[in-house]
């Protein structure tokens, strides 16, 4: 179909140089007497959607596969290839890592870490269901709200400042730029009895070493929301720092307080951010494993019991010693994490104003 | 017009001050005068500055102190440490606590360990990241688009369900076992991670933006797409490749779960591993010395900080564009 010219005078010097069609943007030409003014026809096959790049790329398809082949055979070998094992090795019965013999497929791993089968020793498995699965839900439901209002605020405060801004920025980023396991080892000499948060609140609560479950918590989750909260300050002030200030100014004129002012403008316009965060932060905290291992070294605080454990220090720790339910209890953490996913994403198709 | 109606008779009760022609200023009439509410609003606004900066000083500090707290520790001696009376800074400076751990931990060897699997990793990631993007952002080829969503879903995937499957297919190379050697261990723990499918699509977006006509004038001077490649698109993403390179190298120097799993000797493996598996017991009591620890857990967390310091831009700008660790 050709351009709907009103005047089709003098464009034909370019009209040669393109097989198909021209190549005109829709707008006004000015030619030699008058101006034309070009509309597209409305596209009816793929083969008029095209970009300045595509258009002009080679279009060499064995070079791109070329190009793609060092990815393509990691990508396979690292990534897909484990994938799909691991879901198999979920569902193997004995499988030995070392010889990779196992006795056909079985639902039964799935039944032991959820402590319904008993285990080929004839025990029950408690680990995953009293302590794995609730101390990382616990995490997630305290820490990833709590971070994220944490951070929010102080990148509000910060936004607002006028002196020293960068100097604080950076302050607040450092957190970030550090070794996790070496800064939980320096919490939990802060959380030692003899340490200084006992002293400064005149207490003398056991928080670490043969702490209860419970207490124990209590570091960790201040822990996993100190370290989480540069990242996220970071990206709620590129979203502040986005945001166009005749909103606030409108807000302004209609007498909105300070606190409205936030409420209502700043964080319905900063919900692209939230829910990136949300997301990202839900993700990672259902996968919180070093920080246990830098706060606890072995998350063991009560004799014989395992008790901060979580779903991935789980699979950690029985990745060698019973290869199917660490596979399972990935899977498992798999099936959750896609499916807090596309809730969030469901959600946030009503909430996010974008 | 019913509503201005009502307006209007709000504000029967103010006075009504002329600035100009265009504006009338309404003031309540409680013997407040323009300049009696601009001077409240200005001591309003510096009361509420004020209490600001107090507030987010305080926090951070709260942020900071963790590392105030760790380099002082790493500076007294252990009865003060543990002493019941706690102590905001050391009474005596105790440098020989970092001389113990000069000797005792094998800072060197795992530095060393630490810095040629970050170098060769960052390495093979930044050429494959480099033709991947390439190829997804100038190229055209049957299902590009396609392939380019399959490449997308897998950042879904949590790396756990990996790192299961992968120790049995890196065993299967021969790279683990009694007899690993030094390259094998360090094989083992640079290959899998030559491919990041985040930065490939970090460096696709940053590609994308590069304007076509480089591309034609690169064709029409005889170029082929190799050269225009390294020679024009490479330079140009340069910032990009800074941040992906210190990222990964930021990653390498937190990596604690894959080096512990797949190396035999401590001597293999790297600076994380290290500093949780040293025991820094105190020679006398043979209990953790705390001083020893934190002494150990600041030399770990120096170089990063120094990374920081003269990379700041890129790790703050990469950071937030990639939104992951390592």
């Amino acid at each position: 179909m050709e351009p709907v010219l009103r005047e089709q005078k003098s464009l034909t010097a370019v009209n040669d140089f393109f097989e198909e069609r021209p190549q005109y943007e829709e707008g006004y030409y000015e030619s030699t007497n008058t101006i034309i003014r070009l509309v597209e026809p409305p596209r009816k096959t793929k083969a008029y959607k095209v970009t300045g790049i595509e258009d002009t790329a080679s279009n060499n398809n064995w070079k791109a596969w070329l190009y793609l082949g060092p990815v393509l055979i990691l990508l396979v070998v690292f990534l897909l290839y484990p994938l799909i094992n691991t879901i198999f090795i979920a569902f193997m019965r004995d499988y030995n890592q070392i010889t990779g013999s196992f006795d056909g497929f079985t639902i039964d791993n799935f039944g032991v870490i959820f402590g319904l089968t008993k285990t080929s020793g004839g025990g029950t498995e408690f680990n995953f269901t009293r302590y794995a699965i609730p101390n990382t839900f616990i995490i997630v439901l305290v820490t990833v709200p709590l971070s994220t209002l944490i951070a929010l605020l102080i990148s509000v405060g910060l936004n607002s400042l006028k002196w020293f801004k960068k100097f604080l920025q950076t302050v607040f980023f450092l957190p970030y730029v550090t070794n996790a396991i070496a800064i939980g080892m320096v919490f939990s000499v802060m959380f030692d009895t003899n340490g200084i948060i006992n002293y400064l609140f005149h207490s003398d609560i056991v928080w670490i070493t043969g702490a209860e479950r419970w207490t124990a918590m209590i570091p960790l989750c201040i822990y996993i929301v100190w370290s989480s909260i540069p990242f996220k300050i970071l990206v709620f002030l590129s979203g502040l720092q986005g945001i166009d200030a005749q909103y606030y100014n409108a807000a302004k004129i209609d007498g909105a307080s300070k606190s409205k002012t936030l409420w209502r403008v700043t964080v319905p316009l900063m919900s692209p951010q939230i829910l990136y965060i949300v997301v990202t932060s839900f993700i990672g905290a259902f996968k919180e494993y070093t920080s246990i291992v830098g706060l606890f070294n072995n998350p063991g605080t009560m004799a014989g019991s395992y008790n901060m454990y979580t779903i991935v220090y789980y699979i950690y720790d029985n990745l060698s010693t019973h290869t199917s339910y660490a596979a399972a209890a990935a899977v498992f953490l798999f099936a959750v994490i896609l499916v807090f996913t596309f809730l969030q994403l469901w959600v946030s198709k009503k909430r996010v104003y974008y | 017009m019913e509503q201005t109606q009502s307006l209007r008779k709000e504000y029967i009760d103010f006075t009504n001050i002329r600035i100009n022609d265009n504006i009338t200023l309404s003031l309540a009439d409680s013997g407040k005068t323009v300049e009696g509410i601009r001077k409240a609003e200005k001591v309003g606004s510096i009361f509420s500055t004020i209490v600001l900066y107090v507030v987010i000083l305080f926090l951070a500090l709260i942020m900071i102190f963790p590392f105030y707290w760790m380099i002082t520790t790493s500076l007294k001696e252990n009865s003060e440490i543990e002493a019941i009376q706690q102590t905001l800074y050391p009474t005596v400076i105790m440098w020989s606590n970092y001389v113990y751990v000069f000797q005792t931990f094998d800072f060197f060897q795992y530095m060393l360990n630490t810095i040629v699997v970050a170098l060769f990793s960052t390495i093979g990631t930044l050429i494959t990241t480099v033709i991947a993007a390439f190829a997804f952002a100038r190229l055209k080829f049957k299902g590009r688009e396609a392939l380019f969503m399959v490449f997308l879903m897998t950042m879904m995937i949590p790396g756990e369900m990996m790192v299961i499957s992968n120790y049995v297919t890196v065993a299967s190379f021969g790279w683990i076992g009694n007899d690993q050697t030094r390259v094998e261990a360090y094989a083992a723990m640079i290959v899998p991670f030559w491919i990041s499918v985040f930065y490939i699509y970090l460096l696709r977006q940053n590609f994308k933006q590069i304007p076509n006509e480089l591309y034609l004038a690169a064709k029409v001077d005889g170029k082929s797409d190799w050269s225009f490649l390294w020679k024009v698109m490479v330079p140009l993403a340069l910032p990009t490749l800074i941040s992906i390179t210190i990222l990964k190298f930021m990653g390498t120097w937190n990596s604690y779960v894959w080096p512990n799993l797949v190396t035999n000797s401590p001597d293999f493996r790297l600076i994380s591993n290290g500093l949780r598996g040293s025991a820094f017991t105190d020679a006398n009591t043979g209990r953790t010395s705390y001083g020893y620890q934190m002494a150990a857990t600041v030399l770990v967390t120096v170089p990063l900080f120094l990374l920081f310091v003269f990379f700041r831009k890129y790790i703050m700008r990469g950071v937030g564009r990639a939104g992951i660790k390592g």
